[in-house]
């Protein structure tokens, strides 16, 4: 074993020093550390936080793939669109075809290689500050950033993003575990908050909307919810918003791979099926009442929040990103309510408010990031009052021995 | 009176090595040692100087803070060494056996004549205090507090633990004399877990409340028992003794002598014939390792299972309390791409690509790596999983990592043990050392609120 060995005489080499942590993260990446227990347990589970993160990122590895065909799909679709030709996706057909491929990868490697890169560069840059070793946290978020941006966002301002959500959104709390907002949603917020005029509107969710706008090529890049909110005509098929042949986010239209990836999570143990249960029912929730508001006859077409509210309620679940904040932001457990009954509060609190804004907040409808980070502070209260409970229980235990 | 109590909440470790049911002599061992650091917070006050010619019960040392609690020689023979760590401190006792030993006489205590003052007595100069622990804290109980209940654990189902049935047949004298004295000494009852279906020699005694305790390990820890029947609640103490301590104590009384006489199982992978020993308290683990033999050489040696128990140096000695000494092989070694490739061979809580749980009957051959590096709380809702008391582990063990004193108190930390922990440490993806956090907790709290 001669790669083992020479990585094991470096490792000691560089034992106690500055760089130390930064060769760890590599050298456990190729190897297993030959750490062994001292006191406490002698053995432990198989399992550990690298394992843990590996499987949420190939969880997320099916909505990245389709993300990349959507991509170069959407693209082609539009421009036929402007001159008039109707696109039916089919798989095969137009969908899974190499010319959707190499201009989606164009696109979103790039994103994703400068989410990685700067995210992890910082990353390092803490652990050897700090002396601590490189935390698993940023393998997630730096999958998650790609999949929650529009495809043509400039690599410039995705880097300002990364840097600014990792050290105020993560690093500043003492790195992962310790952060009060999912990171990959602080990023998500620093860019609609510092770039709104990229982030909104109906020209970025689709490549070459925006430097073709106002040309005589122009196309559209309107998402479904761009064109609720504005009370137009939806033009995509129910199936295609299940199938994702939808414009959107990178990652987060194939509704149906969500549903995949949540079962990975949920079947390995890693996400929570409480609070993906729980947003899908507080989602289904909010949309009844609006359904009740429309019917009852209390709002009519007149109204600016008719389009959205009208819409079925359980056709919420497959529009916009409530499914992917459902399954791969709301269950971060570090962000999220950490005991089992918070969990089902704050997933349905997260559901419910998402739907809310959606509805109410027409320039930007896509309400389930602001919906997350909004529990995200909440989630140590809501933990908060469960626990009480316990400490209750105890305290009247003591009160009736006592009395 | 038999009551039910079924738990859900835990995780049986099926490894390969269980002992045998046979039992053997362990050889004489050539040396015997008290260690100090097995009955935590004390501080030993030495009363023999090295060179001392002690018989089997004669006094070795007594502890500073409680001068009652004495702690005595397990065989008869010379005090050799008494070795010291930093600041002067006794970490080690070593007395050199002679072949026979020859017993302090304590004289007999019949059932008839106990009263709470004589057996209280007995038990302090007899030498068996030590073996009575106290909730809350975790250490040797405070001799001038009352208990108001006192917990055992008949049965236990810690990994390659030893079978209390099989090493209890035949001790029903012993354990019921036992049992007697100890009941006099609590306002409360004398409450005893056993299996349900078994035939527990505690199953025919007298003067106890049994409770029969069916489910996943900790089913059999004590800590279980406690917080199904009667949590403690803040100023209450209960006291927890072990079930082959009953035999210890009862022999005292019935015959007058400090009989340290303990079978311990001899169980782990490492092991070449795991089987039970007859051995004594304090003797070298070496006189029955290697009457059994070892498969490997890489091995680590653990005094008590492999959750709890204290490693040891292969010349090393049985501690005070232990009734398995378990030998797995170390895991000091690489694994390539060992985080991310499909594990078969080791157990998972989860299923991150770990197959454990498709293979339900398989024994597992576990070693001591930590299977990844330390890290902060990161998952929530495993410990849960494996954790049967009605006390949220997570939080705390944040409280008692920030020593807030407060919240320990109000989550419950006067009814725990660190041993509850050791499934929530097994299972830790962070790699957290949940025992020791909890053992500081208390020891802060010990120490502050006392």
């Amino acid at each position: 074993m001669g790669l083992k060995q020479k990585l094991h005489t470096l490792k000691e080499k560089y034992k106690g020093k500055k760089m130390a942590p930064a060769f760890n993260a590599l050298h456990t990446f190729l190897y297993l550390p030959n750490e062994i227990t001292h006191g406490g347990t002698h053995v432990k589970a198989a399992d550990d936080l690298k394992r843990t993160m590996n499987i949420v990122i190939m969880a997320l590895v099916p909505c990245l793939i389709f993300g990349i065909f959507n991509a170069g799909y959407q693209h082609y679709a539009a421009i036929d669109a402007a001159k008039g030709i109707l696109t039916e996706p089919s798989l095969f057909g137009n969908f899974f075809t190499w010319d959707n491929f190499t201009l989606g990868a164009w696109q979103v490697l790039p994103l994703v290689a400068v989410s990685y890169g700067v995210g992890l560069a910082v990353e390092f840059l803490f652990a050897v500050i700090k002396g601590h070793e490189v935390e698993e946290g940023y393998l997630v978020t730096g999958m998650l950033v790609p999949l929650i941006v529009p495809v043509d966002i400039p690599l410039w301002m995705l880097a300002v993003a990364v840097v600014f959500g990792v050290v105020i959104g993560k690093e500043v709390f003492g790195g992962t575990g310790m952060n009060i907002l999912n990171p990959a949603l602080t990023i998500r917020a620093f860019l609609f908050f510092a770039y709104p005029t990229w982030m909104s509107g109906d020209k970025v969710w689709v490549h070459g909307a925006v430097e073709r706008a106002g040309t005589a090529d122009a196309i559209s890049g309107e998402t479904i919810l761009g064109s609720y909110a504005q009370g137009q005509e939806v033009v995509y098929s129910l199936w295609d918003m299940f199938w994702g042949f939808v414009p959107g986010s990178v990652g987060e239209t194939s509704k149906l791979l969500i549903i995949v990836g949540a079962l990975i999570l949920i079947l390995t143990k890693i996400g929570s099926w409480r609070i993906i249960f729980s947003t899908l029912i507080g989602a289904l929730v909010m949309g009844l009442i609006f359904n009740g508001v429309v019917s009852a006859g209390w709002i009519d077409e007149s109204s600016k929040f008719f389009g959205l509210m009208d819409v079925p309620f359980w056709q919420h679940l497959i529009i916009g990103s409530i499914l992917f904040g459902a399954v791969y932001m709301a269950t971060d457990p570090v962000t999220a309510s950490q005991t089992n009954k918070g969990k089902w509060i704050y997933g349905f609190l997260i559901g419910f408010i998402s739907i809310l804004i959606r509805v109410f907040n027409p320039a930007y409808p896509e309400g389930v990031f602001l919906a997350i980070l909004l529990m995200n502070v909440f989630a140590p209260t809501i933990d908060h009052y469960v626990v009480q409970g316990n400490v209750k229980r105890r305290m009247k235990r003591l009160k009736v021995k006592t009395a | 009176m038999s009551k039910d109590i079924r738990i859900k909440r835990g995780l049986n470790l099926r490894l390969k090595g269980a002992a045998e049911k046979v039992t053997a002599n362990a050889p004489r061992s050539r040396t015997f040692n008290i260690r100090p650091v097995d009955f935590h917070l004390t501080t030993p006050k030495m009363v023999v100087k090295e060179g001392a010619k002690l018989k089997a019960g004669d006094e070795v040392f007594y502890s500073k803070d409680q001068q009652d609690i004495r702690f005595l020689s397990p065989v008869s023979g010379t005090l050799t060494e008494v070795k010291r760590g930093a600041k002067r401190v006794i970490t080690d006792v070593i007395i050199e056996a002679e072949s026979e030993d020859s017993y302090r006489d304590f004289g007999v205590l019949e059932t008839s004549k106990m009263t709470p003052e004589t057996v209280k007595a007995r038990l302090l100069e007899g030498g068996c205090w030590p073996f009575i622990k106290q909730r809350p804290y975790d250490v040797i109980a405070n001799p001038e507090v009352m208990p108001s209940a006192i917990y055992i654990s008949g049965f236990n189902t810690a990994p390659l633990a030893a079978d209390y049935d099989f090493v209890l047949q035949g001790q029903e004298a012993a354990l019921q004399a036992a049992l007697d004295g100890l009941a006099m000494l609590t306002t409360g009852r004398v409450h005893v877990s056993v299996p349900k279906n078994d035939a527990s020699p505690f199953k025919n005694l007298n003067g106890i409340e049994l409770h029969s305790i069916s489910g996943p390990h900790p089913a059999g820890n004590v800590g279980t028992l406690i917080g199904k029947v009667g949590p403690v609640n803040k100023g209450e103490v209960v006291w927890t003794i072990g079930a082959q301590d009953l035999v210890i104590i009862g022999n005292l009384f019935l015959s007058g002598h400090y009989k340290a006489d303990r079978t311990i199982a001899l169980a782990g992978s490492s092991v070449k014939a795991p089987k039970y020993y007859k051995t004594k308290l304090g003797a070298e683990v070496s006189t029955f390792v290697y009457d059994s033999g070892l498969n490997e050489e890489n091995v680590r040696v653990i005094s008590g299972d492999v959750l709890s128990g204290r490693s040891v140096s292969p010349k090393g000695h049985l501690g005070h309390y232990n009734t398995v000494v378990s030998i797995i092989p170390e895991g000091n070694d690489y694994e390539f791409f060992g985080w991310n490739k499909p594990i078969f061979n080791k157990i998972s809580a989860t299923r991150n690509m770990t197959f454990s749980w498709m293979q339900p009957k398989k024994e597992f051959e576990l070693n001591t790596n930590t299977n990844g590096e330390h890290r902060a709380f990161v998952l929530t809702g495993m410990y849960e999983k494996v954790f049967p008391l009605d006390i949220f582990p997570m939080q705390i063990l944040k409280a008692c990592m920030v020593k807030d004193l407060d919240a320990m108190e109000q989550l419950g930390m006067y009814e725990v043990a660190p041993e509850d922990f050791a499934l929530t440490e097994f299972v830790c993806v962070s790699k957290q050392p949940h025992q020791k956090i909890i053992r500081e907790g208390l020891d802060i709290m010990y120490k502050e609120i006392g």
